[in-house]
């Protein structure tokens, strides 16, 4: 785990949108962030947002902990085969659904359960998913966990890492084509930015210049392995766009105002037609890799408690403290969602679990392959006695 | 050398083993033996793999030789090459089978071809292991059996060890052979437990084994569908079904001469793999069969294997799937012409 030099709150500049690549590199290097240790914000990258919105986003972020917490345990029973938790780092996903508009789309990873969850979608519908039950959208076919829901511009999650990101600058090549206002958004994690397919992208944004965030969640970790190993020689994350000649924001990942404020001066500047921006979230993956994982074989137990970039829902409880939100009020916010978690879990196994109540119909894999189905499946169809 | 003559050889020695760690035992011993080996690939150094293949390999031999590397699947398998053409012994770890697709280039358009675009001045001592197969219920991008695509390119050997035992021997025939191999672990099989000796010992490459004597119909089997076709031969056997068991473990060079020599004895053959039917390793097998030995058949080759979609993730959808033991056996009752029992 390595934050290189913690930039004090209020410090970095903030551009204009149509500034050039070469003339900010230094805030790739260091670390854009508005609200302090004690919660209060500073300097010129404070966003203007109302303090209900801010309490969406924490209802947000409470919801993807309980909701995470409620399905890690879900595995545990053997209700579902698998679950990955995105503890430590809900805000990214939380607020950065605040930013983009209706029509934008989002290429997430399996980190972003926060943005499908603050894009409004119900808790009920990704249960359903992870259960692979009968309600479930996708019918059975996808692994537990890994959403989509092109109704809340959030695409089909890939279990094969980096595919997202060349995907997000075509999305984003197509929407300047069209001429329509829209961007893409486009999630990578820190170790998977090694991938072929990552500076693919970024050669492609450069080129193209469409309207596309390139955002890498650096939570400290691949699987077992120090983000050190991907980021190599290099100081910072962010540092990568500065090669391929795009603005490169290096921004505190677990401070909801710094992010609501980085990506919409990225998201501005798409829409303003001055190309992409690559932003380096950082923050840390507080739980296990997956529920496969067991990570105090290659780290200690207690490092989450000395992140000094903290817990984003503490930070924010704090800052809205000083709004007059109040300690007991979040606390109420907190257990109506950790009560609204376990009726919607109720609910969801109510209607079935990977090994319990009505199967998605098996005859559905078949036609889900091709828009038509080929004489040779229609075959195997009818032999397996489903038609 | 047969993997019975294999096991009866080292009987005294052998212990029971996990599937995974015989791997382990394997890849430690080898790396005792020769300097020149060294493993690299995602989480396979202080955490010794997402599976523990590569486990307790960081501890004894340092990170110089058990290297933890950056999550690019083509670069894994790019410096392998370069390392093996250095003079080094790589074995480079695919973390899913599913990931191969990635390294593709590297893998059909380099390694396969070095030694002949080198006009044979290049040697290429690559080991690529990866896991493979369906039903943990891991769905479309982490289930999947791609031997075929594999097979399908000259230069490379492609290997699908069935048990501990022959995981161990394969591994270190692999990891011996100077030509770029892929040994193919089965997820679902890695606690799966059998007779392993404990020294070092090695199954050639290309050679298969019977893994059950029988009279009525031949079953060739890989990987995981060896057990399932042992235990689908159990069931028949109750109904007077003699089933022989053919195990080719090597996928690519095939050993069609031991399969050949099946069919001509029992007259029928039945092709098993978890992979998709079009276009699988069930369609090759049939037309060498029928190549062959068409004089001795007394019906067409059957394929029991995997429709031709995506893996699904629901376990209840992925086990009508996956080919299993009672999919097994109504193939080889079609093929026979029997009646399923009670019908
Ligand atoms: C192409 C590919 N290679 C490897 C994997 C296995 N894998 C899954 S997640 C992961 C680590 C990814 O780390 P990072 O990008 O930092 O994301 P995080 O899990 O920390 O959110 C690995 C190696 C995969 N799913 N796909
Ligand atoms: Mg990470």
């Amino acid at each position: 785990m390595t934050v290189a030099d913690l930039q004090p709150a209020g410090d970095a500049y903030r551009p204009p949108t149509d500034v050039a690549a070469r003339d900010i590199m230094d805030l790739a290097f260091g670390l854009i962030r508005v609200l302090d240790d004690e919660g209060m914000a500073h300097g010129p990258w404070i966003p203007n947002l109302s303090r209900d919105t801010l309490v969406e986003i924490l209802g947000t972020m409470f919801t993807t902990r309980a909701y995470d917490a409620r399905m890690m345990k879900a595995q545990r029973q053997g209700k579902t085969s698998f679950s990955m938790r995105s503890r430590g780092e809900e805000a990214i996903g939380a607020t950065t659904a605040k930013v983009m508009g209706p029509d934008d789309m989002c290429f997430p990873t399996y980190r972003q359960a926060s943005y499908l969850i603050g894009r409004g979608q119900d808790p009920l519908v990704m249960m359903n998913q992870v259960y692979g039950n009968a309600a479930d959208l996708n019918r059975g076919t996808q692994i537990s966990g890994m959403y989509t829901a092109a109704d809340l511009g959030f695409f089909s999650i890939s279990g094969n890492l980096a595919t997202q990101m060349p995907q997000a600058v075509g999305w984003a090549m197509a929407a300047k084509a069209k001429g329509e206002p829209t961007a893409a958004l486009g999630f990578v994690g820190d170790g998977s930015t090694a991938e072929g397919d990552m500076h693919a992208a970024l050669t492609f944004a450069s080129t193209y210049r469409p309207p596309v965030i390139l955002a890498i969640v650096n939570n400290q970790y691949a699987i077992s392995t120090d983000e050190e190993v991907a980021r190599g020689s290099a100081q910072t994350f962010a540092q990568r766009g500065i090669g391929y000649g795009l603005p490169s924001l290096r921004v505190d990942g677990n401070d909801v105002l710094a992010i609501h404020s980085a990506t919409s001066w990225a998201r501005d500047r798409a829409l303003d037609g001055h190309g992409p921006t690559v932003i380096e979230f950082v923050t840390y993956r507080a739980s296990a890799h997956s529920s496969s994982d067991d990570p105090t074989r290659y780290r200690p137990e207690d490092e989450f408690d000395e992140f000094p970039l903290g817990d984003p829902i503490k930070r924010l409880r704090l800052h809205l403290q000083h709004l007059g939100y109040t300690n007991d009020q979040a606390n109420e916010l907190d257990t109506t969602i950790r009560v609204m978690i376990e009726a919607k879990n109720d609910e969801a196994e109510a209607i079935g679990t990977i090994n319990t109540g009505e199967r998605p119909p098996l005859s559905k894999t078949f036609e889900l392959v091709y828009e038509t189905m080929p004489a040779h499946l229609v075959r195997q169809q009818k032999q397996a006695g489903l038609q | 050398m047969t993997a019975t003559e294999t096991a009866t050889e080292n009987a005294e020695t052998a212990r029971e083993l996990t599937y995974v760690g015989a791997f382990n035992e394997g890849i430690k011993q080898l790396m005792r033996e020769d300097e020149d080996i060294f493993v690299a690939g995602e989480d396979v150094g202080i955490q010794g793999g997402v599976f523990g293949s590569f486990s307790g390999l960081a501890d004894e031999f340092g990170e110089r030789r058990a290297v933890d590397t950056p999550i690019a699947e083509q670069a894994i398998v790019g410096l392998g090459i370069g390392a093996a053409v250095a003079g080094l012994r790589p074995v480079v770890d695919l973390m899913f089978m599913d990931f191969i697709m990635v390294a593709m280039d590297q893998i059909a358009n380099q390694a396969a071809k070095l030694k002949y675009m080198f006009g044979g001045k290049a040697e290429l001592p690559l080991t690529i292991t990866t896991n493979g197969g369906a039903g943990l219920s891991a769905a479309a991008q982490h289930s999947q059996s791609l031997e075929a695509f594999l097979c399908h390119v000259p230069g490379l050997k492609v290997v699908m060890p069935s048990s501990p035992h022959d995981l161990k021997g394969l591994l270190v025939a692999c990891v011996r052979d100077n030509n770029p191999t892929i040994l193919v672990k089965n997820k679902a099989m890695l606690g799966v437990t059998g007779p392993v000796p404990e020294e070092l010992y090695e199954i050639p490459l290309g050679v298969g084994a019977k893994v059950r004597e029988g009279t009525d119909v031949t079953i060739v089997a890989y990987s995981r569908m060896v057990s399932e076709s042992m235990k689908a031969a159990e069931r028949l056997a109750d109904e007077g079904i003699n089933c022989e068991i053919i195990d080719p473990r090597t996928v690519q060079p095939l050993d069609t001469d031991i399969i050949v020599e099946s069919a001509k004895k029992t007259n029928r053959v039945v092709v098993v793999h978890e992979a998709v039917r079009f276009g699988g390793l069930g369609a090759e097998i049939a037309a060498q069969v029928q190549e062959e030995a068409f004089d001795y058949l007394d019906a067409p080759v059957a394929r029991v294997a995997a429709p031709f979609s995506p893996i699904p993730f629901s376990p209840g959808l992925e086990g009508h799937y996956v080919p299993n033991a009672k999919r097994i056996a109504a193939g080889i009752r079609e093929t026979l012409g029997r009646p399923a029992p009670g019908a």
